[in-house]
């Protein structure tokens, strides 16, 4: 079991790690997420079903995010939308692209493709345990994206991105296009996701175009969750907050599965609970700033 | 160096809301100018400085920025030309980033790459500056800037503003939030750089002895209207007294507001 959450709550960290760039350093809350987590998932399981190399599939469900996040900043900059409303719009409009990708289905299972997960399992087999091979493979993956975010956020352009969530008016005063920090912003982040979605789909075995839902709000409570392990302003233990933050919310989650059923609570309910986890959130964090 | 031609700025128009907040004005500031704007409150001196920047556009007229016509070039593009300081103390720099990471920042106007240009040469460059400041901000400068108070974030951003390299500098009351002394000392820095840097400055005050004091050129607005321009000789002789007497005279009536300009 635990192995699963730390799995789970690694693979969804990537997605949350998106959520921590638009909400947190971008102070742009986008919804694109709960459709470019489905798109990543479902480009992700037509491309390894036709035998298309993984490493390639991976890089096409990055450039398919990108685009993603792209849209909803363009929305928001040329059309003077709010970003909020710009999100919604990208997220509808690809619940029908995602259909597409899948040819009008609503899922596609994954149990008989070679994926990189069971490419990785028959390589490591018999000499370490499947689910330590699984739980090692994202181990190695989240840390190198980790670490490629901290880099980035220490060039110049990195920096830029963080004072753009901080203080719009100073990167004006720099010479910087804010709208181009946006797209750069909301397009990494939603590359991010769509990678989340393709290791989610590979992970549990299928892609279904309802794997979106909710998912925004679960990348939003795990980046507050984060928030109260500990106190930094250096990025790179900032993105490991995030990461911590969402296995310990896979951990909350396991929790009201399995033992739920004790207070008559179902599988159904979990949303209730990361919505009333998101309020106890905000609600504590206020009451934290006004003792300080 | 700037140059308004018949300029023009209402907002909403055709509405019951309509407002003329600067009416056909026309100003050139001469490279090397240090001009002082006074005016009481809604006179456009801020819509000024909006105008010049790119923050707004005109309803009518061009502005040229070094004799280039930029009345609709995005405040983003001017910036590379124009620097601005605002009253708000926070608008400057980004405070849940470092002083070094501002600073890093504020070095190059334009995109940003993907490069690393904060070295620990940069560092010492930063501290060097810092120092002169006399505020002990050379040894901070791993502390995030919204630790530090109005009057060293103010510092700051002039600081930064002048490590930009711009020509034409807006200051819109950047003394104003602070308390009278570190206002002082804003203001002396700010007379130290424009000196040490050539930098030509517009400075809108609320302080009629600093408007007079300061500058080569003064500027009274009222109503959307440049309604004064006083330079050179005629600026060294200028009182407080003489300078009221002068609106007297132009608007034929009571200062309604003398506290606001005497403060």
């Amino acid at each position: 079991m635990i192995e699963g959450i730390l799995v789970e709550g690694l693979v969804y960290g990537l997605m949350v790690l998106g959520v921590f760039i638009t909400f947190r350093v971008l102070d742009f809350p986008d919804l694109t997420v709960d459709g470019s987590f489905p798109l990543g998932a479902v480009i992700m399981a037509v491309m390894l079903v036709n035998n298309i190399n993984p490493f390639l599939a991976l890089i096409a469900v990055f450039a398919a995010g990108v685009a993603a996040g792209t849209l909803t900043a363009v929305i928001h900059n040329k059309l003077k939308v709010p970003n909020l409303l710009a999100g919604i719009l990208t997220m509808t409009m690809l619940y029908s692209i995602n259909i597409r990708i899948l040819h009008n289905r609503a899922n596609i299972p994954l149990l008989k493709t070679e994926t990189i997960i069971t490419k990785v399992t028959a390589l490591t087999e018999g000499i370490i345990p499947e689910s330590v091979a699984v739980l090692l493979l994202f181990v190695i993956i989240v840390i190198i994206i980790k670490s490629l975010l901290d880099i980035f956020f220490h060039t110049d352009l990195g920096l830029t991105l963080g004072a753009m969530g901080d203080n719009e008016q100073m990167v004006i005063t720099q010479g910087v296009n804010p709208e181009i920090m946006k797209i750069i912003g909301v397009g990494l982040s939603n590359g991010l996701v769509a990678l989340s979605g393709a290791f989610a789909a590979q992970y549990l075995g299928f892609a279904d175009i309802n794997m979106g839902i909710g998912v925004v709000v679960i990348g939003l409570a795990s980046v507050m969750i984060g928030e109260f392990l500990f106190q930094s302003s250096k990025i790179s233990m900032l993105t490991l907050r995030v990461l911590l933050g969402s296995i310990l919310f896979k951990g909350i989650m396991y929790a009201g599965r399995y033992y739920g059923y004790y207070i008559n609570m179902t599988p159904n309910d979990l949303k209730l609970i990361t919505g009333i986890l998101i309020i106890l959130s905000l609600v504590i964090s206020k009451a934290k700033k006004r003792i300080n | 160096m700037v140059e308004l031609k018949n300029v023009t700025k209402i907002f909403g128009e055709g509405t019951v809301n309509e407002n003329k907040a600067i009416g056909d004005t026309s100003i050139k500031v001469e490279p090397g100018d240090f001009i002082t704007i006074v005016g009481s409150n809604g006179a456009g001196k801020t819509t000024l400085f909006n105008l010049i920047s790119g923050n707004v556009f005109p309803t009518q007229g061009s502005i040229f920025i070094n004799g280039n016509d930029v009345t609709k070039v995005p405040e983003y593009k001017r910036a590379k030309n124009v620097g601005r300081i605002f009253q708000n103390t926070t608008l400057g720099t980004a405070g849940q980033m470092t002083i070094e990471d501002n600073m890093i920042i504020a070095l190059t106007k334009g995109f940003k790459g993907l490069k690393r240009s904060l070295t620990n040469k940069k560092r010492e460059f930063f501290k060097e500056h810092l120092e002169k400041l006399d505020m002990g901000l050379e040894n901070r400068l791993k502390d995030n800037v919204g630790l530090l108070s109005g009057g060293q974030r103010q510092a700051m951003t002039l600081l930064m503003m002048v490590l930009s390299k711009p020509d034409l500098i807006l200051l819109d009351e950047h003394t104003a939030a602070l308390d009278p002394k570190n206002a002082q000392i804003i203001l002396e820095l700010t007379v130290k750089y424009i000196h040490d840097y050539n930098l030509t400055t517009l400075m809108i005050t609320h302080n009629m002895n600093h408007a007079i004091k300061y500058g080569n050129r003064l500027l009274m607005m009222d109503k959307g209207d440049i309604i004064l321009d006083v330079k050179g000789e005629e600026k060294n002789d200028l009182t407080v007294d003489i300078l009221i007497e002068m609106f007297h005279n132009i608007r034929n009536k009571d200062f309604e507001n003398d506290e606001v300009l005497l403060s």
